[in-house]
């Protein structure tokens, strides 16, 4: 199997005719869409009253995920990048109405009109920067902005996301956290390689009892043996190998720079809307050589 | 699409200031029954810009749906099929959405809108 999909090319070349036959064709990938779908509707955690809500769903693909919401007796929006995943879910009979759309673009949706967000292995491709125009930061920062307007006070946004690393899953998270969210990481399965699952719960509004981030599946098994067959597609390999953008090359830099230097570079960062730690006396100071 | 959605759905473009509502142009319309569902209807009622959905379902060809309307209606089962058939079971199936400041189409194909924005309008 190939590296990570969001390497190999942008979703809607990555998602063509033939990887959305697949949405249709294997039963494996509808199970898990299903499965993810139906956990992150438990996460979305919508109150218990019978009323059908709207909901959005992002990366909404060829409607597997919608089919969830639907059964559940939502009504659901879905947008997507890819041309020919709208078109299985046209197929499928959605009962959702399509969008087509980049949510790196921002979502052009009223203010407070939805109940509930969920998306389910889309997130991670906004860390992508697929043309020459794409400023994935730009990117997270118009989607989370959008999202956060679109959403009823209260209500939530469950993502279910590959992120490539830690690094990667804490600057979706701090976009999140910046757009006004509250929330954090749920990992179902931690101890396991290949039923790890991770969603991230989002409310909006200020911390509540609410927003209290909700318990993970599995969490205190031992590392299990990993014997369901039936788990993920694609997204889940763990090689990494970039598609043609290499990662640059650590510059091993002799000359130490100096506190200035950092306090300066800090300021930048700042400016650019960065999370920087403070500047305090310990800000560029000269580690012990016991390090 | 549903009017639903088209009650949602703004126009995204940079320096848009007020890009809600989408100016409805009409290809085609098509009507799926859906079954009624108050508590739905009910839910949505408060978020809906219902001027704006009166507008809408006129210009999709159906003119059934009271001016005003005001909560207590949403006991009146007649009121109710109304809202049903205006925000769910009208589609636009081919046509375009328009945005109302700038002009700008977005093309409506098989029921889904494309809400793409080029590189200049982001
Ligand atoms: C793993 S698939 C999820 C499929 C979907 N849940 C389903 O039931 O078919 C990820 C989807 O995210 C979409 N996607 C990726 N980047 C996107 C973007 N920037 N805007 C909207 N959709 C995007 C892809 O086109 C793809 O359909």
């Amino acid at each position: 199997m190939a590296s990570r999909p969001e390497l190999q090319a942008p979703p809607e070349v990555f998602y063509n005719d033939d990887e959305a036959r697949k949405y249709t064709s294997s039963s494996r990938i509808i199970e898990i869409q299903a499965q993810l779908s139906e956990r992150a509707l438990e996460l979305l955690a919508l109150p218990n009253d019978g009323v059908p809500k709207l909901l959005l769903d992002i990366g909404c693909g060829s409607g597997l995920s919608g089919e969830t919401l639907t059964e559940n007796g939502h009504q659901w929006i879905g947008l997507d990048i890819s041309p020919s995943m709208l078109d299985v879910a046209l197929e499928r009979d959605s009962e959702g109405d399509l969008i087509l759309g980049d949510m790196g673009q921002g979502l052009g949706i009223r203010p407070g009109v939805i109940d509930g967000a969920i998306s389910i292995s889309a997130v991670q491709w906004l860390c992508n920067a697929d043309k020459s125009c794409h400023e994935p930061r730009k990117r997270l920062k118009a989607f989370f902005d959008s999202l956060y307007r679109s959403l009823a006070r209260g209500a939530r946004a469950v993502f279910q996301v590959y992120p490539e690393n830690l690094a990667q899953r804490e600057l979706i998270l701090g976009y999140a956290m910046r757009a006004g969210f509250a929330g954090g990481v749920v990992v179902d399965f931690p101890h396991s390689t290949k039923r790890r699952k991770e969603y991230l719960v989002l409310t909006c509004g200020p911390p509540s009892l609410s927003s209290a981030t909700p318990k993970a599946k599995g969490e205190d098994e031992e590392s299990c043996s990993d014997d369901e067959s039936s788990d993920d597609e694609g997204n889940q390999t763990v090689s990494i190998s970039d598609r043609h953008r290499p990662r640059k090359k650590q510059k091993l830099n002799k000359k130490v720079k100096g506190r200035e230097w950092v306090l300066k570079k800090k300021e930048q960062m700042r400016r650019k809307g960065n999370v920087v730690p403070q500047d305090t006396k310990y800000t560029a100071r000269k580690r012990k050589a016991r390090f | 699409m549903r009017l639903l959605t088209h009650n949602m759905l703004a126009s995204n473009i940079k320096g848009v200031a007020n890009g809600f509502p989408l100016k409805i142009e009409v290809g085609q319309v098509v009507e799926k029954h859906v079954d009624l569902n108050p508590e739905f209807l009910k839910n949505m009622f408060a978020k809906l810009d219902y001027k704006v959905l009166v507008e809408a379902s006129k210009t999709m060809g159906y003119a059934d749906l009271p001016e005003q309307a005001e909560p207590s209606m949403l006991e009146s089962e007649d009121f109710l099929r109304k809202l049903n058939h205006a925000l769910l079971e009208l589609h636009l199936e081919e046509g375009a959405l328009v945005c109302p400041e700038t002009g700008r189409k977005f093309p409506v194909n098989k029921g889904i809108p494309n809400m793409l924005l080029h590189e200049d309008e982001v």
